[in-house]
């Protein structure tokens, strides 16, 4: 074992906060057992519900505030409201909400197209940072994104032919 | 407006023509941002481990700002306040509030109950658009938001927001007697400000443990602390057993959460195939590596589903567990005496200055821990002028 040292003068507040009682420490240091009354709404006003907010069905009421970012639209939007149907105790919630998350990757890039908009992946990426400091591994992944669009394209063609070669073989067999 | 749009894992850009936020509820306000971080738990929604993290979201719960607008019921900031604003949304009302559990508040989040709500933290974390943009929204203005010190860096006050208050609340919860062995977990921003503060508390050993060179020479500097690199370890748990005279650490500070590196096991099934809620290798070590009766703290961010870990070593060893999103408000006027006496130097770990509309670059250097980052900072245009 190594030898603890005794001199901490050299750290600036070392023990300022020490506190041998603080245990029980946060979180449950300044109980009140406000909650064994259950859920009381504070006297809050309601923000007004402009647009759809799902909300969770482990509490009764849509929060005071909530926030309007993003509300669910689409097959993604669908996937969500299935998803709130069930508690947070749940994978039937969690697991459909990852879902509609990557359903709602795919709706983003159709939106853009739509808006005649052309997502640049490589910069949305980062990838003039990773151009800038780590140059290997930039050149790295765009020549495996090369390799594997080449063989993409490679089995394509091969499979765009195979009719071709079955017709031939066909009629040949037809001929004999 | 100018402002970080979520596209998904990987992908973010600048929107530059988001609508500008508007007043939605008496005791909004909207702050005009001046500094917004990114955050390492910023980097979990990047990489798409957090369920019901929208496209056309923008994140960013670390910033500061000036006030521009503000509700009719709002008494307590007023139009031009410098304001550093806690990245939990808190009603200050409720009765996790009244407990000064302002990360725990119950009215400020329809979506999820295990959850208080955050800034640009996902609709898991209540929906709200976040600061890493020019303007956002900021709800219970009479609550959250704090004038910043007139002799305060507005580089210090905004690491006031998330990471200095979640390293503080780490080495609290670990309920650190002076002379404590304190292992920490990550060398992260949060993992140094907990291993910086964990002094603050007396403790008597601060061992940090991470796999990043760069990062765990910063942390023996900027922390005065031990730092090891897991990867020449044959086994950290092993390690920390040895350096402790075999009885294990007395604190052991989880400041990783799930994007934890370390594992493949874990790494596979909660990063790639996420069948958990991000890799909990930290975690496991923690729990391994305390001590009999020890407490292990965790403010590293997991998903809300679950984890492997060796619970039953838990109870076995009888271990406290304490963990929390960081009650920013209950732990701001402390830290600004910090900060302000010289025993905490915030802006010290901040290494990048970047221009919001280099976003996408900036989450690409954090996350891939290119060119020696440790802390990244978003300027808005409009504060650079």
């Amino acid at each position: 074992m190594e030898t603890t040292p005794k001199d901490y003068s050299h750290i600036k507040g070392w023990g300022i906060d020490a506190d041998p009682h603080n245990n029980p420490s946060y979180p449950i240091k300044h109980r009140t057992n406000g909650e064994h009354a259950g859920y009381v709404r504070p006297d809050l006003p309601q923000q007004p519900e402009t647009v759809e907010v799902l909300h969770s069905n482990e509490r009764p009421n849509l929060t005071a505030v909530f926030g309007t970012s993003a509300p669910p639209s689409g097959l993604s939007g669908m996937i969500r409201r299935l998803a709130f149907r069930y508690s947070e105790n749940e994978y039937r919630h969690w697991l459909p909400l990852l879902l509609a998350d990557r359903v709602n990757v795919v709706e983003g890039i159709l939106d853009d197209l739509a808006h005649g908009h052309i997502p640049n992946i490589f910069a949305e990426k980062g990838g003039k940072a990773d151009w800038k400091y780590n140059r290997a591994g930039a050149i790295r992944s765009i020549a495996v994104g090369a390799l594997l669009t080449t063989g993409a394209l490679v089995l394509l063609t091969r499979k765009s032919k195979a009719p071709r070669r079955s017709k031939t073989r066909s009629n040949a067999r037809d001929k004999a | 407006m100018l402002a970080m749009n979520y596209r998904g894992p990987y992908r973010v850009r600048l929107d530059r023509n988001k609508p500008m936020p508007e007043i939605l509820h008496p005791q909004d306000a909207i702050v005009r941002v001046t500094r917004a971080c990114i955050c390492g738990s910023d980097l979990h929604l990047y990489h798409g481990l957090v369920p019901d993290t929208r496209v056309g979201s923008t994140f960013g719960h670390e910033f500061v700002g000036i006030i521009e607008e503000v509700g009719p019921d709002v008494t307590k900031v007023k139009v031009g306040d410098q304001v550093l604003v806690p990245f939990n949304i808190a009603c200050g009302e409720c009765v996790f509030c009244k407990q000064e559990m302002y990360g725990n508040c119950h009215e400020s989040n329809p979506e999820a109950t295990a959850v208080g709500a955050i800034y640009g933290y996902s609709h898991t974390a209540g929906g709200y658009n976040g600061g890493q943009a020019e303007y956002v929204r900021v709800p219970y203005a009479n609550v959250g938001p704090t004038v910043i010190p007139a002799d305060m860096d507005p580089d210090d006050a905004v690491l006031l927001t998330d990471v200095v208050p979640t390293g503080y609340q780490a080495a609290e919860m670990g309920a650190i007697q002076p002379g404590d062995t304190v292992v920490v977990f990550g060398a992260g921003p949060v993992g140094i400000m907990a291993a910086k503060c964990a002094w603050l508390f007396g403790a008597g050993r601060v061992i940090v443990i991470d796999h990043l060179e760069y990062r765990l020479e910063f942390v023996r500097n900027y922390a005065q602390c031990e730092a090891y690199n897991f990867k020449s370890l044959e086994d950290p748990v092993l390690f920390i057993k040895k350096t402790t005279g075999w009885l294990g650490a007395d604190v052991c500070i989880d400041a990783v959460g799930a994007d934890a590196s370390g594992n493949a096991m874990q790494s596979i099934t909660g990063k790639k195939l996420l069948l958990q809620a991000g890799a909990a290798t930290a975690l496991h070590w923690a729990i391994n590596a305390v001590k009999k009766g020890g407490v292990v703290s965790i403010v590293g961010v997991y998903g809300p589903t679950d984890n492997l870990v060796p619970i039953g070593n838990m109870m076995n060893k009888g271990i406290t567990m304490r963990g929390n999103q960081t009650s920013v408000k209950r732990l701001l006027p402390r830290l600004i005496e910090h900060v302000q006496a010289g025993r905490l130097n915030p802006k010290g770990i901040i290494t990048h200055r970047v221009p919001l509309e280099e976003v996408a670059d900036a989450y690409h250097i954090f996350s891939a821990k290119l060119d020696e980052c440790i802390k990244p900072v978003l300027i808005p245009s409009s504060a650079r002028a």
